[in-house]
């Protein structure tokens, strides 16, 4: 009985993981982004630390720890000092239009279900029925990096995917080892700093932080 | 069993001389600062490994073959080598042009800069030691890294002046060439292994192979192996990066690399494949004769020295290439003799050209060395300003040319004893073409002789063309002694044939298990019977010594014995200046006018005002339009349309990335 009562929570949590996603995905200031960014960060870190108590899985504690410090506080507030710095704060709009860019996102989620459907059968954990909005989180995410032209947009999305990543591997296994999961959020810190410097870069080169100024580096 | 002892310590001793230049090799970087150094003892201890070399090979010639296994390589997976007869000659072979070529080397090389100089001897020694490595190679994996090694340490060779773009792209052309044929190599191998997973070369002598795909070995190894030797129509780097190359590398390549492949042919074809088929001695005698032709015509219009004696390698590999087919047709025929004859022939010409085309080789880097000039145009009258080189040089173009009594005349009157005997053939078809084939050969071989007349009658007869030419200096002793040591080869190969085929026996057992009937005696080389043909180059040597010095004789004494030296009639033009002797376009015209067909002629024709007229003509390879300018513009073509996926839009790399995914998954969720 407790076994459902958590496993609910958890697919409450799944559920506003799915819903942050969809907001991301209309979300067009880049602040409420790092804001929402954040939420997500927090339902993850929460998700994980319910699955690590109901199962058992002490190391879970870690990742969920770890969650909760860097994508919940730690880079949050970097995203948020670096968009006061760069003011760079307006309301830009998507290549695609915002209802658009949901539809593909509903079809994405519905296409995300059907793959996750034969996966979870096999899969004997209990959170297994969450597999499916872990994928459509991974996509959701990718669909942002496409959908935005600028570069902090796309870091967060970036990031995002890698929550989604994570919540997959929570849902579906317990988590990965510990070493990993380590490996994995230093690889995302340092990805985060390189990004930043990269988007500081791209300030410099081209006095704005649109990504299409890219385009000019091609080769002719 | 002292034999076997000997045999398996001349194998150890052919290792070492590996080992020793790759130590050289590594040497000669250290010695990076200090570039007398490098010449007076680096290259001088190369040469004598190289001795070293040809000196194995005839033991190996005598004793039988034997196999070691070396602990290097990947695990699982050692290096074979293995010393029988075939290898052995063709390490005399490579010992015997390249001791004289090192030599020759060690003179040549003294005022390059001491960098580029430590490098090149790297290259040098790395390339000697792949050469061997493949020689002595047991089993493809062995094979294909000694190969490689060939090939790259060759090509940093090729672009040792690679500030000059056209020296890259030769460079380039020559390596992707190289790369070609050896992807084909290792599929014929990976063919030819028959499945059994084990790539010694024991395995795949004893693999079962069906028709189909021995042939497909066959056809595989035919241009894996014609990449490397310069057959037509992948032939296009021999003119490119001969004349790129420094010229006792060039010699090296000519001389010795090409016959790695012809070696490489003939171990796969009569050692590795247990069975063959007529119709391979058909296609590679046609294209051997193709490539001759090929080669002799555009030889003959060439105006750079150096790409004249590439065009004229192409034209000997043909030569080869034919024997080649040759042999292949009478051994499937049955007529085991008259392959083995075909086959005497072939590495004899295979020995010939690797001694007079080094030497070739180079006589032309003396020239390059005195004048610093390539052109044809701009030489002449080198004779009296270099008498060594022009002398041995002479001898060279001589043999080259086919005349007796030098080597070049033995192998040719060899192989076309043999074709004269094709009518014997049980196949119809092949007796109605190979007259045509023997007629081939002849015309290749008298048009040789002509490209030789116009490549030492322009470069060293006549008037020099550049009153500078005058001074030119005289290559020095070391030049001399490699020089004289090719042309010491030359000779004696031609004075000496019967002695040549009686070392060459083991060589021709093993692969035909016929030996020559050979009814002469030292002074008369006959290969079938005295009856039918005969040859004795000593006595021929000794009628054309006496008539000559009867004649001078006769002129010196009873004629009137003095020097008269008087102006020749001018022929009514009493201005004659250099300018005005034929050139090395002139002398070509007639081919060019013939084989117009096969050419792209570029003229350049002067104004009639023009007061210093200058008249260039260039004859190129119409085949490079036909074959490889499709495959250029097409891979050009698809590079531009795969250049189109790249947007420069980051949001079309994700889609990219994104569609993937999507479409990976789609396919996991089946």
């Amino acid at each position: 009985m407790t076994l459902t009562y958590h496993l609910q929570i958890v697919n409450l949590l799944a559920a506003l993981l799915l819903l942050i996603s969809f907001a991301m995905l209309s979300q067009r200031r880049v602040v409420g982004l790092v804001a929402l960014f954040a939420w997500q960060g927090a339902a993850l870190a929460l998700s994980t630390a319910i699955i690590a108590w109901s199962t058992g899985q002490h190391h879970l504690y870690y990742s969920a720890a770890l969650t909760l410090a860097l994508k919940v506080i730690a880079m949050p507030w970097y995203f948020y000092h670096l968009v006061k710095r760069l003011n760079v704060n307006r309301a830009v709009e998507p290549m695609i239009n915002i209802p658009t860019t949901m539809l593909i996102g509903i079809v994405l989620v519905i296409f995300a279900f059907n793959l996750a459907l034969p996966i979870s059968e096999m899969s004997g954990t209990v959170t297994r029925s969450t597999l499916g909005i872990a994928i459509a989180c991974v996509l959701l995410a990718f669909l942002m990096m496409i959908t935005r032209t600028k570069a902090i947009p796309q870091v967060i999305g970036f990031l995002s995917m890698e929550n989604g990543l994570f919540f997959a591997a929570t849902s579906a296994t317990y988590g990965m080892p510990l070493v990993v999961e380590l490996g994995v959020a230093l690889d995302v810190l340092v990805a985060v700093f390189v990004l930043g410097i990269f988007i500081f870069q791209i300030r410099e080169t081209f006095d704005s932080l649109d990504l299409k100024n890219l385009e000019k580096l091609k080769d002719k | 069993m002292p034999v076997a002892f000997l045999a398996d310590s001349i194998l150890d001793l052919a290792w070492g001389v590996v080992l020793f230049w790759l130590a050289l090799g590594g040497a000669s970087l250290l010695l990076h600062g200090s570039p007398r150094l490098l010449t007076r003892l680096v290259f001088p201890l190369g040469a004598l490994g190289a001795l070293g070399i040809a000196g194995v090979g005839v033991a190996g010639l005598i004793l039988p073959a034997s196999a070691m296994v070396l602990p290097i390589g990947l695990p699982d997976l050692p290096f074979h080598l293995r010393l029988d007869a075939l290898s052995a000659f063709f390490m005399v072979l490579l010992g015997g042009a390249a001791f004289g070529i090192t030599v020759y080397a060690t003179g040549y090389f003294r005022s390059m800069a001491a960098g580029p100089l430590a490098l090149l001897a790297m290259w040098y020694h790395l390339f000697l030691a792949g050469m061997v490595t493949v020689l002595l190679a047991d089993d493809a994996y062995a094979f294909m890294v000694a190969w490689e090694v060939m090939a790259l340490s060759s090509y940093f060779l090729v672009t040792t002046d690679h500030k000059i773009p056209e020296i890259r792209r030769a460079g380039f052309l020559y390596l992707l060439i190289a790369h070609v044929g050896a992807v084909s190599l290792l599929l014929a191998f990976g063919v030819l292994q028959g499945g059994e997973g084990d790539y010694t070369f024991n395995t795949m002598r004893l693999a079962e192979l069906t028709p189909f795909w021995s042939s497909a070995v066959f056809l595989l190894a035919l241009f894996g192996f014609g990449a490397k030797a310069g057959l037509v129509p992948l032939h296009v780097w021999l003119p490119e990066a001969h004349p790129a190359a420094p010229s006792p590398v060039s010699a090296l390549m000519s001389g010795v690399m090409l016959k790695t492949a012809i070696y490489g042919l003939l171990r796969a074809t009569f050692d590795l494949l247990n069975v063959q088929i007529g119709w391979w001695g058909t296609l590679a005698l046609a294209l051997g004769l193709i490539t001759a032709l090929y080669g002799v015509i555009f030889a003959a219009v060439q105006s750079d020295m150096k790409r004249l004696l590439a065009w004229s390698s192409i034209e000997n590999i043909g030569v080869i290439l034919a024997a080649f087919g040759l042999t292949l047709i009478f051994h499937t025929d049955g007529k085991g003799a008259l392959a083995a004859l075909t086959l005497t022939a072939l590495l004899y010409h295979a020995l010939n050209h690797a001694f007079f085309k080094g030497l070739l080789f180079v006589g032309t880097g003396s020239v390059l060395h005195a004048t610093g000039e390539r052109r044809m145009g701009h030489l002449g009258g080198l004779m009296r300003a270099m008498p060594w080189t022009a002398w041995l040089t002479l001898i060279g173009a001589l043999a080259i040319a086919g005349l007796p009594p030098l080597n070049g005349f033995v192998s040719e009157w060899l192989l076309l004893q043999a074709f004269l005997f094709t009518p014997g053939l049980t196949q119809p078809y092949l007796d109605m073409v190979v007259p045509v084939a023997a007629a081939s050969v002849a015309l290749a071989a008298a048009l040789a002789a002509y490209v030789m007349v116009k490549f030492y009658g322009v470069v060293f007869l006549g008037q020099p063309r550049d009153p500078a030419l005058r001074h030119a200096h005289d290559a020095g002793w070391p030049e001399r002694l490699g020089m004289l040591w090719l042309a010491a080869g030359c000779v004696l190969l031609g004075l000496l044939p019967t002695q040549v085929i009686g070392w060459l026996e083991p060589v021709v057992l093993m692969l035909t298990g016929q030996t020559l009937p050979g009814a002469g005696s030292w002074l008369l080389l006959a290969p079938v019977s005295t009856e039918r043909a005969s040859y004795a180059p000593l006595i021929f040597l000794a009628v054309v010594v006496v008539v000559l010095l009867l004649t001078y004789l006769w002129v010196r004494r009873v004629y009137h014995g003095r020097v008269r030296r008087s102006d020749p009639w001018d022929c009514g033009y009493p201005e004659g200046d250099a300018r005005m002797q034929d050139s090395a376009e002139g002398f070509g015209q007639p081919i060019r006018q013939i084989f117009e067909v096969f050419m792209r002629v570029e003229r350049e024709t002067p104004d009639p005002f023009d007061r210093k007229p200058h008249y260039r003509g260039d004859s190129r390879d119409k085949l490079w339009l036909l074959i490889y300018q499709p495959i250029d513009d097409l891979t050009a073509w698809l590079s531009k349309q795969a250049g189109r996926l790249q947007h420069g839009r980051i949001q079309w790399y994700l889609i990219y990335s994104f569609a993937t995914l999507i479409f990976l998954l789609v396919f996991a969720a089946r």
